[in-house]
């Protein structure tokens, strides 16, 4: 449907937690576009012209332009759609500390949201899971200083913190179920995380994202089949 | 404590990018050197960065800010009437975004696997992909003086300083940057004439000779 915001498509995959953040985003400004799903296990055409350096998803294209990376098309949306709720915080600072936690995200503890299922030790899996419970703790405290009481990292509506971490939720609620239950999220541990994952899954712009746990389990399967080397017999 | 203070260690190229960008803005701060190589970290460090214990943090008005990048946005965003390193327009800044992304994830650990190792094959892998990452950025570069376009931005900030770490990878890893992307080398000197760059990036022989030698010996990457 034409529409003055530009013809908006996202290159993607339902299960990925950086293609979630964008689509969280366009809902966020309620802009529609045109979901592009790449098949598991092949890189389309378009894929790798419009992002030719990394060959990843998601990639926003607006009018024909790609733009990459899960928190830059982030705050791309945040700017280009600027009349809209505010995704990224107005003061200086509360900018720097939600970039800094999705950074922290992105590269120290998602990482072991992958690595602890696939780890080949006990030892190996054990670790994985502390450092998971070490950053979540981390993270409960941060929610506590920069939500300030309020519902969410973005105050009273999901900003661009809530988008980030909240994406993870799924792979993160199912990772739990292959450890066998391990309590990541924990209502004792983590009380005040445990509400505002419960509300950030409610909220409008992100329900309809948010892949069940039952999907990302199916899913898992297939993913960790095609990663395991057949074992020789 | 002064307004602004910048927590620092003379050779990081993280915290050249903190320097250069805080100069741009004509900011007057206090530098402080975490000294690295004796292994101990100060206080100060430790309460204001406890999630990654690292350098560069930028404090201002008692409030600490990590990672250089995000250090560079807030300067970016501080002190946002002078010295724009970020173009006006979105789909600009989310190229300038996209590449400065790009140095961070790709030339410390390519340089790393060149300085951090003896002859053989991890070092022929880094410089082999550390010079397809200098030529995607040359390409990037094109015509333009620099990556901001006619005066410097937010990755040339976040590039340069790693050019004070060329000469520990060409020496150790027997290969000539400038032979391969003579136009980056081109445009680091057009970045060395302006203040904020000279000013901020140091000696890359001293470098080679007091940081990445005594890395070396300290870590057994010998």
């Amino acid at each position: 449907m034409a529409s003055n915001n530009g013809d908006v498509k996202l290159i993607g995959a339902w299960a990925s937690p950086y293609v979630m953040r964008p689509r969280i985003a366009l809902n966020v400004k309620s802009v529609e576009y045109e979901f592009l799903q790449e098949q598991f296990g092949s890189k389309s055409e378009l894929l790798l012209k419009s992002n030719p350096v990394h060959k990843k998803i998601p990639v926003l294209l607006h009018n024909g332009k790609p733009i990459c990376e899960s928190s830059i098309i982030v705050e791309y949306i945040d700017e280009v759609w600027s009349s809209g709720p505010s995704i990224l915080p107005s003061d200086p600072y509360d900018r720097a500390v939600a970039r800094f936690w999705a950074a922290y995200l992105d590269e120290k503890w998602f990482p072991n949201v992958r690595a602890a299922p696939m780890a080949a030790t006990e030892e190996a899996k054990n670790a994985a899971v502390e450092q998971l419970k070490e950053g979540l703790a981390l993270l409960e405290g941060a929610y506590g200083e920069i939500s300030k009481g309020e519902d969410f990292f973005g105050g009273e509506k999901i900003g661009f913190l809530d988008i980030a971490f909240g994406s993870m939720l799924g792979w993160l609620r199912a990772v739990q179920v292959i450890l066998g239950g391990v309590k990541l999220l924990d209502e004792e541990k983590t009380p005040d995380l445990c509400k505002w994952a419960g509300k950030f899954s409610a909220d409008p712009a992100v329900k309809d994202v948010l892949p069940e746990t039952e999907k990302l389990l199916e899913f898992s399967k297939i993913l960790m089949a095609k990663m395991k080397p057949a074992s020789s017999s | 404590m002064a307004e602004v203070v910048l927590l620092d260690f003379w050779g990081s190229p993280f915290g050249m990018r903190a320097r250069i960008a805080l100069a741009e803005k004509g900011v007057k701060y206090e530098y402080k050197e975490e000294h690295l190589l004796t292994g101990k970290k100060t206080p100060l460090l430790l309460e204001t960065n406890p999630v990654h214990k690292k350098i560069p943090v930028l404090i201002h008005n008692g409030k600490p800010i990590s990672e250089s990048l995000v250090i560079v946005q807030y300067i970016e965003d501080a002190w946002s009437d002078t010295a724009p390193l970020l173009p006006a327009d979105p789909y600009g800044r989310s190229q300038a975004r996209f590449w400065a992304d790009f140095v961070d994830k790709k030339i410390y650990d390519q340089g790393k696997k060149i300085w951090a190792n003896k002859a053989g094959e991890v070092q022929e892998a880094g410089k082999k992909e550390l010079i397809e990452s200098l030529k995607l950025l040359e390409g990037e570069l094109g015509e333009k003086p620099f990556f901001g376009g006619e005066t410097i931005g937010y990755v040339d900030v976040a590039l340069v300083p790693f050019y004070t770490w060329f000469y520990s990878f060409e020496t150790i890893g027997n290969f000539s940057i400038q032979a391969e992307c003579p136009k980056l080398i081109e445009w680091v000197k057009r970045c060395l004439e302006r203040e904020s760059v000279s000013k901020s990036l140091v000696d890359p022989e001293k470098v080679y000779v007091d940081l990445i030698l005594v890395l070396k010996k300290m870590y057994g990457y010998e």
